[in-house]
């Protein structure tokens, strides 16, 4: 294997946009025949790496080559033309048409103006078969498929389409344990008839059952590279780690009260399946695991945007399941992940975002003044430095920073005493970061606010937060005080889902 | 900013002004521009505009209404029935708008998921009012109502639900009201006793006719509604984004329940003054009144995607109509020459309104570093 020539070769990639360095120096080399790890934590630079392989984004410098041939493409079309596919988390499946027609959307065999359904059908089968799924029937409906299956789908479209590199994003993520293993036996058995495979994965277990070698990315670097048989777990996240953390993080002393958030066994329809967690006043505590766990569930759950099936749950006072209109009533306020969506009302002002769950409360007499509201909500909007020229404006013109710091406001506006937090910082800037650093902190440890918070980032977990909690598998392992955690140590209970005790 | 703003929201009155304008100077000697024309005028937008006002709040809860016209016959007829019975204008006038308020309330919980307490309150309500249908139409009626009432709270207790999408609903209750339009009347027309009260609603002459400020009145109070109280405010947070507000605790069911019985009680002021128009029930009046009110919705400034309208933008958007009918039928042009002239409004206003939007979003994306 080790004579096998190089297929894909990157050196020295470099990518920058605005103020970050998102790539600084990548080396990657994949050759034919192998399933290559590709590790490293969020924010790395995998998933920028992955769009400049796919022709989303161009790199500043370096070179990317495919079989010794420039592999520069101008968009994910040219990708996947030169041979190269990649796969992503959420699958590109349209659930209302065959698996044939799936394989060959945008490129279909053609009979005069019409689709060759025949050569279709032979086609798909063929390409079925080299993924493993000889026996799916090319004309039943990809939305009767499982999840695992259409995985394999969208394995097969690549290789219909000659794809001499697959890459494969977090590939397991949606997947339950039983469909994992041969799914991996899968990718093996096609590295073997030549084809490259990239897996990108957080779970060492899959990697170490997968692939044969690996190249380690930290703050958009390659750091090392090198065979699966020569490292183990702590080596690898050994190499993953090792960052300083940057000195953006206040935390003023804790001086938690009683407990006001209480978990007793908590299950949600499929995710939680299991928590156990509780929450002082004046503490934060923090939710580390893989896309996944079931972290964002979670917290859903607690507010009663998800149903809980199972267990006990106390907020405040307030016993058993409830709805986000109560919860707004007794409190508690979330900070949903998913901003553009669900977080913020895009095409309404500022004001009105931020009044929304206690509109009631501005009201005179059950009327309400549109100048009043902007009025009221300025103190609150300043208080998180948002930039904007009013509380009028829409919040779709503000940028991604401004707008979590509108949804942050909007849970101080509601006098929230219990805050939920999922992903306070995702895509955005270094400065914004900081201010809703600053503005958790001060709600925590000054107004004596409980914060439940989910990050994916581990150095903002650490350096914000009073106890870390891990989930893995949709159970919540036990919280210990931030200090007696590590990223090393966080990384291995998030992917083994055991807490291992440090071995020094 | 907010010159570009004031612009935005007297669009449809800079649109009205250049239509009558065109009109006006078209048409000098076709009396286009007299009193009495300005008033058939204002009369012929009092069913239509009225029931804009109602399409547009629905729209702008990310809804549809495609029953409005069936719902307007509906009601009339069950209004002429009240009359013929002898009951009176004013019992005629509340059973009219009941019923209006009453197709909305089953278009809504057919929307929020509430079938099966549907199908036992109306199924309920049905056959009370089988049985006592010797005590009259009016007092038959409401009887029925108080038991539906009764069964619907009673049946809170069934969790079971299966939200539809209004467009179906609504589609099905366009023939389904129509057709029971039709049944309330034997296939026949309604014609109740000559009632001066009703038909001075609608009837010309002197100072505005009491129609139009029916329609305005309608049109204030459903603006302050929508612009300046919570159940407003939460109507457009759920047109604007569904997630956002059940994030914030926005009630969905009771809202988009509201919604439906606000928007059809104006179809059923509507109705009313349909009744007073034509001085009958009709069960085959206000055919295509649906697509009319969701046109002057949507030239008024509403945005089909939910979110976004203008009471008043409607009333004008209604109004532009009717001046081009009868603009068009005073040059003398054929009827098909006027549809096309409307057709080709509808889409030259959502095309200025997306375009305007478009330049906007771009000028946003422009300043964001």
């Amino acid at each position: 294997m080790r004579d096998e020539p190089s297929r894909l070769c990157v050196r020295a990639l470099h990518k920058r946009f605005g103020a970050t360095q998102a790539l600084a120096g990548v080396d990657l080399d994949v050759r034919c025949g192998e399933v290559h790890a590709l590790v490293g934590e969020n924010g790395a630079g995998k998933s920028t790496l992955l769009k400049a392989l796919a022709g989303v984004h161009q790199p500043d410098s370096g070179s990317m080559e495919l079989d010794g041939r420039m592999h520069l493409p101008d968009g994910p079309a040219a990708a996947r033309a030169a041979g190269l596919a990649i796969i992503h988390q959420e699958l590109a499946l349209a659930p209302h048409l065959t698996i044939g027609e799936n394989l060959f959307l945008g490129r279909e065999p053609r009979r005069g103006p019409f689709v060759d359904r025949r050569a279709q059908r032979a086609a798909a089968r063929a390409a079925l078969a080299k993924a493993g799924r000889a026996h799916l029937d090319p004309d039943r409906l990809l939305r009767s498929l499982p999840p695992a299956d259409r995985q394999l789908v969208e394995i097969a479209r690549a290789l219909a389409h000659h794809a001499r590199v697959l890459v494969l994003d977090e590939p397991t993520s949606s997947l339950t344990e039983d469909d994992i293993a041969p799914l991996l036996a899968r990718l093996r058995a096609l590295a073997r008839t030549g084809v490259a495979v990239l897996y990108v994965s957080h779970v060492f277990e899959e990697l170490f059952a997968v692939a044969d070698r690996y190249t380690v990315l930290r703050d958009g670097r390659t750091v090392a590279s090198g065979c699966m048989a020569d490292i183990d777990h702590d080596r690898l996240i050994a190499a993953m780690v090792g960052r300083d953390l940057e000195q953006v993080y206040h935390r003023s002393p804790a001086t938690p009260a009683e407990v006001v958030l209480e978990l007793d066994c908590v299950a949600g329809v499929r995710l939680p399946r299991e928590a156990t967690l509780s929450v002082r006043r004046g503490e934060i505590v923090g939710l580390a695991g893989l896309v996944g766990a079931g972290r964002t569930e979670l917290l859903r759950c607690v507010f009663g945007l998800d149903e809980v099936v199972a267990g006990r749950l106390r907020v405040l006072a307030h016993v058993g399941g409830r709805s986000p209109r109560e919860r707004w009533r007794q409190g508690v306020g979330l900070l949903s992940e998913d901003r553009k969506q669900e977080g913020l009302s895009q095409a309404q002002s500022l004001a009105d975002n931020l009044w929304l769950p206690v509109l009631s409360r501005q009201a005179c007499r059950g009327v309400l003044s549109g100048g009043a509201l902007a009025r009221s909500a300025g103190p609150w909007l300043e208080r998180l430095g948002v930039r904007c020229r009013g509380a009028h404006q829409t919040v779709a013109e503000l940028s991604g920073g401004n707008q979590q710091k509108v949804a942050l406001a909007r849970l101080l506006a509601a006098g929230c005493d219990v805050l939920l937090l999922d992903e306070p910082t995702r895509g955005i800037d270094v400065g914004s970061k900081a201010e809703i650093y600053r503005a958790i902190d001060e709600l925590a440890h000054a107004r004596g606010a409980a914060v439940l918070m989910v990050s994916s980032y581990l150095p903002e977990l650490l350096g914000m937060c009073d106890r870390i909690a891990v989930v893995a598998q949709g159970k919540v392992l036990p919280a210990r005080p931030a200090a007696t955690w590590t990223e090393h140590t966080l990384l291995t209970a998030m992917a083994t889902g055991r807490e291992r005790e440090v071995v020094a | 900013m907010n010159l570009a703003k004031a612009l935005r929201a007297s669009g449809p009155l800079l649109g009205l002004a250049a239509v009558w304008g065109l009109f006006a100077v078209l048409a000098p000697h076709g009396n286009f521009t007299s009193w009495a024309n300005t008033e058939l005028m204002l009369l012929q937008t009092a069913v239509v505009g009225t029931a804009a006002v109602g399409a547009t709040w629905i729209i702008v809860s990310g809804g549809i209404d495609l029953s409005v016209g069936a719902n307007i016959a509906l009601s009339a007829m069950v209004g002429a029935l009240v009359l013929r019975d002898g009951h009176g204008f004013w019992w005629a006038a509340l059973a009219t708008v009941c019923t209006g308020a009453l197709v909305g309330w089953l278009i809504g919980a057919l929307v929020v998921g509430a079938l099966p307490r549907v199908v036992l309150t109306v199924g309920f309500a049905t056959a009370v009012v089988w049985a006592a249908h010797g005590m009259g139409s009016l007092w038959a009626g409401c009887f029925a109502l108080a038991c539906g009432a009764l069964v619907w709270r009673w049946s809170a207790r069934i969790r079971w639900s299966l939200p539809l999408s209004p467009f179906i609903v609504t589609l099905g209750l366009w023939g389904a009201l129509r057709g029971a339009a039709k049944g309330l009347g034997n296939n026949q027309p309604i014609y109740p006793e000559r009632d001066e009260t009703l038909l001075s609603l609608m009837k010309p002459g002197g100072s505005l006719p009491p129609g139009v400020w029916v329609l305005l009145a309608v049109a204030l109070v459903a603006s302050l509604l929508l612009r300046r109280s919570v159940f407003g405010r939460h109507v457009t947070a759920l047109g604007s984004s569904r997630e956002t507000a059940r994030l914030c605790g926005v009630d969905l069911q009771r809202t988009e329940l509201g919604v439906y019985v606000l928007a059809c009680t104006c179809a059923g002021i509507a109705a009313l003054l349909q009744l007073s128009y034509l001085s009958m029930g009709d069960p085959t009046t206000g055919q295509g009144y649906e697509l009319k009110a969701i046109a002057a919705a949507v030239i008024g400034g509403a945005s089909l995607a939910g979110g976004e309208g203008s009471i008043f933008g409607a009333v004008l958007g209604a109004l532009i109509m009717t001046v081009v009918d009868n603009g068009c039928t005073k040059l003398q042009f054929d009827n098909w020459v006027q549809e096309i002239v409307t057709g080709g409004i509808i889409v030259a206003a959502v095309a200025l309104d997306r375009w305007r939007h478009s330049r906007e979003v771009s000028r946003a994306a422009r300043r964001v570093p």
